[in-house]
């Protein structure tokens, strides 16, 4: 163990926090921590941005790490000097005389400084704040709540990405939501003072590690994992390598690379074998039962259109229509969900899915053109609205294509509960996947392409 | 002078010095490449500067850069080293025919023979040098593999020299698009960098630094444009070298305002996809028209 930097204890409370990020998911192994201790050694650690930014550097490897660290390092070193409050006994003089601050000046100076961003001037107004609207019958407890009690009566709003002309009240999102964490450190601090103890570590929920994003960059996201589909599909056949027999020698190549051996033709040069384009059926759900996870498949669809070529695509709820078109003429994704809505004409009656006549019609049309090369994966939740599932006839979908996937936005708790009838279609399927993030779909990658080099 | 930075601070100085601006965690990881002795993965998306920071790192230190452009396929023959055949051939055809095998070997494997390619280069410079490993995540699983030794000892082995040590300690600098998640252990080698987009007070200096002459209130108005078309849906969102020669295309073209028709006409600069240009000119230039950008401009 090298010697620790700073003062005693300063190794203990980073090993701490190194046990916390693993808690978290972040891989901190001890060459991680040795970085950490020896760049802590170069670095002075009593600069807090130094100190934060050099165990970023070490421990965190990647933009999500990075995320959750950050996250992390508030709390946790904030945490760490209130404990060390309470157990040297130091209080804070208690701010007081809420009452006679003007409220309306003050929602106003808080607007200002949200939008001016200052750091110092926000923490200072997020005190007065609770110090005037926190203290109406002690808060209910829960600090999420009052924070967003607090952001209530002050009358903030974030401004609204979607509008053209903003909102003359509103303030910037991030700003926004960079005051509320003043907020709540600063009823944390007062809690902690209350009740002489600190809060439970409670994990990070999903909401707060996930990474900033609007749509768009989800979008970007999905467009990423689907390129590494196609790299993966596409380099399928490559480990057919050792079947030399079937090798083209190429010529030119080979005259050339004997150039270096005096004309001998020492090393022959193979042809590459093309491999052969995937031919893709994609069909998607887009029926009410799975409105939330509907944008997400349209734009799985919408990015496996920008990287495959030979790929048919269908939307159905009651009945089965073809939207290749439709993704061939229009680029943008809010014009393709938008010509969906509107002309796809998948809704009969009842707007129920019906499972069973999909697959019917789905045979009925494409039955000339699947063979063994073909691939069919299906987005959707397996729910027939208590209408006959017709497994046999995906069955015989999934015999005469190559191989067949399922991916259904639902935990694989749900499955077979109430009108989900996934057992039935699960024999036929090469693969079933609960998916409804980017990270799942990756997951999603991996074992297809594992699948098919054991295919 | 060459060497390594004595401070975070200095770093930051020192690389201003060549034109490069480096936010606070840039200086600090670049500071803490040269005291560990570590290699430093960066990050982030395209444009924002990555390889221009090892460029950088190089000028400010005085060493020399040695570039290794990664790209599918890559494979030893071209990162590390490969022996000259044709030489080696000739040396066998010039022997006198009495010498035995053992002697011919010991001297066609030799380091005369031996073709040094930019990570042999790297660890056998007599002078320190800076190694730009870039697009790391264009290679394969397997060449990552084998820079590990590489980057973790600097050292390199050829099966029929030994191993080549690295004479002075290179700075190493790998970039990534994140186009593939890189291995664990490539990761653990290395100091991370995040590099982000800048904002907007600080690409307002690299657009200063770089096109000096564009008068403050023209050059406030670009990077808030930039910034807008940014929040766009794109392709191909704009980079900071895209936001420099749209400034000096302002420069040339005597522009004394940044209005929607000045946009339209050079909107081919910072825009490279078809379905993008339509985006930018309809979501941007609704908005110059309205003058709702134009407020902040009076400020300069």
């Amino acid at each position: 163990m090298p010697p620790a930097p700073g003062p005693d204890g300063m190794a203990p409370r980073l090993l701490e926090f190194a046990d916390e990020l693993r808690r978290e998911g972040v891989a901190v192994g001890t060459s991680e921590l040795l970085d950490a201790f020896h760049a802590l050694d170069a670095v002075s650690w009593t600069s807090r941005s130094d100190f934060h930014s050099a165990l970023a550097a070490t421990l965190a490897k990647s933009q999500e790490d990075r995320h959750v660290l950050d996250v992390l390092f508030e709390r946790f070193f904030f945490r760490a000097v209130e404990r060390e409050a309470i157990e040297q006994g130091l209080r804070e003089e208690r701010f007081s005389g809420g009452e006679e601050l003007d409220l309306e000046a003050l929602r106003e100076r808080i607007r200002e400084a949200v939008r001016a961003g200052s750091d110092g001037e926000m923490r200072d107004l997020a005190r007065l704040a609770i110090a005037a609207f926190g203290r109406q019958g002690e808060g209910s407890g829960v600090i999420g709540v009052d924070v967003q009690r607090i952001r209530r009566t002050l009358g903030l709003k974030g401004e609204n990405p979607n509008t053209e002309l903003p909102d003359p009240d509103s303030v910037p999102r991030d700003r926004l939501q960079e005051f509320e964490r003043h907020v709540r450190r600063e009823l944390e601090r007062q809690m902690i003072e209350r009740t002489q103890s600190l809060p439970p570590a409670k994990p990070l929920r999903e909401f707060d590690r996930a990474l900033p994003t609007n749509p768009a960059q989800d979008l970007s996201q999905v467009h990423r994992v689907v390129a590494q589909m196609k790299k993966r599909l596409a380099s399928h056949g490559r480990e057919h390598r050792g079947r030399r027999r079937s090798w083209q020698v190429d010529m030119r190549r080979t005259m050339r690379a004997s150039l270096q051996t005096g004309g001998v033709p020492l090393e022959l040069k193979y042809r590459p074998k093309r491999p052969r384009r995937p031919e893709l059926y994609v069909l998607c759900d887009v029926s009410t039962s799975v409105t939330s996870a509907s944008v997400f498949f349209l734009s799985v669809l919408h990015a496996l259109h920008d990287q495959f070529r030979k790929l048919r695509s269908f939307v159905f709820v009651e009945r089965i229509s073809e939207v290749t078109g439709v993704f061939e003429r229009e680029r943008s994704f809010e014009a393709v969900s938008r010509r969906i809505a509107t002309d796809a004409g998948v809704a009969d009656v009842s707007g129920y899915t019906d499972y069973g006549r999909v697959w019917v019609e789905f045979l009925d049309k494409v039955v000339e053109d699947l063979d063994p090369r073909s691939t069919v994966i299906v987005l959707g939740d397996a729910r027939t609205n208590g209408r006959e599932p017709h497994a046999p006839v995906f069955g015989h979908v999934a015999e005469r294509a190559g191989h067949t996937f399922w991916i259904n936005p639902e935990p694989r708790l749900y499955w077979n509960y109430g009108d989900s009838v996934m057992s039935s279609y699960e024999p036929f399927c090469d693969g079933v996947f609960e998916c409804w993030t980017t990270k799942q779909l990756e997951t999603f990658v991996n074992a297809i392409a594992e699948l098919r080099i054991g295919a | 002078m060459a060497g390594e930075f004595e401070s975070i601070e200095r770093a930051r100085e020192r690389l201003g010095e060549v034109g490069y601006l480096a936010d606070d965690s840039a200086a600090l990881v670049s500071f803490l490449a040269g005291k560990l002795g570590k290699p430093v993965l960066v990050e982030g998306p395209a444009g924002v500067g990555k390889t221009e920071l090892a460029k950088a790192v190089s000028r400010a230190t005085g060493r020399r850069l040695i570039r290794l452009q990664c790209y599918e396929g890559l494979d030893e023959a071209k990162a590390l080293y490969e022996w000259n055949y044709r030489k080696q051939l000739l040396r066998i055809q010039t022997e006198a025919s009495g010498t035995g095998w053992e002697q011919v070997q010991e001297d066609i494997f030799g380091e005369e023979f031996l073709l040094p390619r930019p990570l042999l280069n790297a660890i056998a410079a007599a002078e320190p040098v800076v190694l730009l490993i870039d697009e790391i995540d264009k290679t394969d699983q397997e060449f990552e593999a084998m820079l590990l030794e590489v980057l973790s000892d600097f050292q390199i082995s050829i099966p029929e020299l030994g191993v080549v040590e690295a004479r002075t300690q290179p700075l190493v600098l790998l970039t990534s698009n994140n186009s593939r998640e890189l291995t664990e252990a490539l990761k653990r080698r290395c100091l991370y960098l995040w590099l982000d987009y800048p904002d907007v007070e600080r690409e307002l200096e690299i657009v200063h630094l770089h096109a000096p002459e564009l008068d403050q209130g023209i050059a406030r108005k670009l990077v808030e444009v930039i910034h807008m078309v940014r929040q766009l849906d794109l392709k191909k969102p704009p980079s900071i070298a895209e936001s420099i020669d749209w400034a000096r295309a302002l420069l040339l073209l005597g522009a004394e305002d940044v209005d929607r028709s000045v946009l339209e006409k050079t909107m081919s600069i910072i825009v490279k996809h078809r379905t993008d240009l339509d985006l930018v000119a309809e979501r941007v230039g609704v908005k110059l028209g309205d003058g709702i950008v134009g407020t902040t401009r009076q400020a300069g």
